[in-house]
């Protein structure tokens, strides 16, 4: 329905994996994924769980070495023994499902932290831009609360404002709302849509069907390593032509 | 209400016990001060006190200067034992595991006959190593270990998403952990470094068994020098643990306390 407008006249792809291998041992997770993200797409991955979603977008930011094929952000090399993760990493950013949020520091600080120690930017500056973000995710007057003084929902939203404080050009998204209860499940939806409406290239994993229905420009359902099928919204969810795909969606809708 | 309740009762005891303690070292003193013409056991526990504390002030010489000298080496040791570098990474355990592994009283012998009793300065001057300080060192070896397996365990039972996070924000492994890590682990590790300070200087006695003039020694050496009378056994031994014990209960029972607010803060 609401499909956040990118620009999509943008010829290179901002994310770019192609025939990207990972086992674990001789277990083999992901077995040959291609997917090309350009700037401003919001893209969405579903699946069945260990069909190896959160692997995939972790190897996204290089946390996940790669065994076989290529990853791409902004055309740097992710998986190259050479990398310059700082230059990665300011462009990636990754919200984690259990949030990870630093807990002997306040929330302000918890934001504040890697653009003041790692990018070393000047403290006025980044205490503007931290109280800025704080008050998009609506927890400006929480500013000086702890992590353990948060709900899941609110902790989830500080862990978006502290990504987003690297100003990175991409965020990943790994089942963030999947340990939430579900009357918080909305207000992090809610902020994840209205960055996905600023422009953002997104990339989530989720178990929230009607969310990705909503908010993506293209639906990739995962099974067993492989990308099974993929294309806009209303084809995934209306007319999916995989017989997996079809079980997957007849379970949970 | 109930921790409460425990905490408190236990802070109350602690002057009553140890004050009950003396109080039985005196009434044993008396009671067997049958004779007539020799000093009462009692006087001469109160005549050679000053020799006996004065041995104590070593014990605790001892102990903060061998816990000063294993908290530095264990960190380092510690911080060895985390790295990522092979060859950095198994030395460390090893001497860890060495001196977690060995009996207190076979490390200190080791010490007391392998360091040499002076040592010969790059300047040529010759300096005398007093036996104490040996003792010192050799107390410290055990404690360094133990630190350092502290300081490795407290590590590891930071989440390894405090670690994932760091690094997507690319925070470097040092910055990782001196900002993130550490400051979490200090609070975990408080606790069982007390504890073992507690332990340290109660074992610092055994440093008598190498000749070191510390509150066991000078206790034998006080009664040995007032007639060995059988009757002074009672009174000077309970006068002895007395004194470990005031100084020793406050210190555990701040780490229960400790332990206790960790627990159930978050």
């Amino acid at each position: 329905m609401m499909s956040p407008t990118g620009n999509r006249t943008v010829e290179q792809p901002i994310v770019a994996l192609h025939g990207v291998h990972k086992s674990f041992g001789s277990l083999e997770v992901l077995k040959g994924i291609d997917i090309d993200v350009m700037k401003g797409e919001v893209v969405c991955i579903i699946g069945p769980s260990g069909s190896g979603k959160s692997t995939l977008i972790r190897t996204i930011n290089g946390l996940t070495p790669v065994s076989k094929g290529s990853v791409k952000v902004e055309g740097i090399e992710v998986h190259d023994a050479k990398l310059d993760k700082l230059a990665l990493r300011r462009k990636v950013g990754i919200v984690f499902q259990q949030y990870n949020l630093f807990p002997h520091r306040t929330v302000l600080q918890n934001v504040m932290m890697a653009p003041l120690l790692v990018l070393r930017e000047n403290r006025t500056e980044v205490e503007e831009r931290a109280r800025a973000l704080l008050a998009k995710v609506k927890l400006k007057d929480k500013e000086n609360a702890y992590p353990a003084e948060l709900s899941g929902g609110q902790q989830q939203r500080v862990a978006i404002a502290r990504s987003l404080c690297m100003r990175p050009d991409v965020m990943l998204f790994d089942e963030v709302t999947a340990a939430l209860d579900p009357e918080t499940v909305k207000e992090v939806l809610v902020t994840i849509r209205d960055l996905a409406m600023d422009g953002m290239t997104c990339m989530l994993v989720t178990h929230e069907m009607g969310f990705a229905r909503e908010i993506s420009d293209r639906v990739y359902f995962t099974d067993a390593g492989r990308i099974v099928e993929s294309g806009p919204p209303s084809q995934i969810f209306e007319t999916p032509q995989d017989p997996r795909t079809q079980e997957f969606l007849s379970k949970v809708l | 209400m109930t921790p409460n309740w425990t905490v408190s009762r236990l802070t109350w005891r602690a002057p009553v016990l140890a004050a009950g303690l003396c109080v039985l070292a005196t009434l044993a003193a008396m009671a067997q001060d049958g004779s007539t013409g020799r000093p009462s056991a009692l006087a001469t526990l109160i005549t050679w006190m000053p020799f006996i504390l004065k041995g104590f002030g070593l014990n605790l010489v001892m102990s903060v200067l061998a816990m000063a000298l294993a908290t530095v080496s264990g960190v380092i040791l510690g911080f060895m034992q985390i790295s990522p570098v092979t060859l950095i990474r198994l030395p460390a355990k090893l001497v860890t595991n060495l001196f977690r592994n060995s009996p207190w009283l076979v490390i200190l012998f080791a010490i007391m006959f392998l360091v040499p009793f002076q040592i010969t300065l790059p300047g040529g001057d010759k300096v005398m190593v007093p036996d104490w300080l040996k003792a010192t060192f050799g107390f410290s070896l055990p404690v360094m270990a133990n630190v350092s397996e502290i300081l490795r365990g407290a590590v590891a039972s930071i989440p390894s998403g405090q670690w994932e996070s760091a690094e997507s924000l690319a925070f470097t492994r040092g910055q990782t952990l001196r900002h993130i890590i550490l400051p979490q682990c200090i609070r975990r590790m408080l606790p069982p470094w007390m504890n073992w300070y507690a332990l340290l200087t109660l074992m610092t006695p055994m440093a008598a068994i190498l000749g070191v003039n510390e509150a066991l020694g000078n206790t034998q050496a006080a009664m040995e020098a007032a007639g060995s009378r059988p009757e002074f056994l009672i009174p000077f031994y309970l006068f002895l643990m007395t004194i470990f014990f005031v100084v020793i209960y406050p210190i555990s029972i701040c780490t229960r306390r400790l332990e206790k607010r960790f627990a159930t803060g978050s």
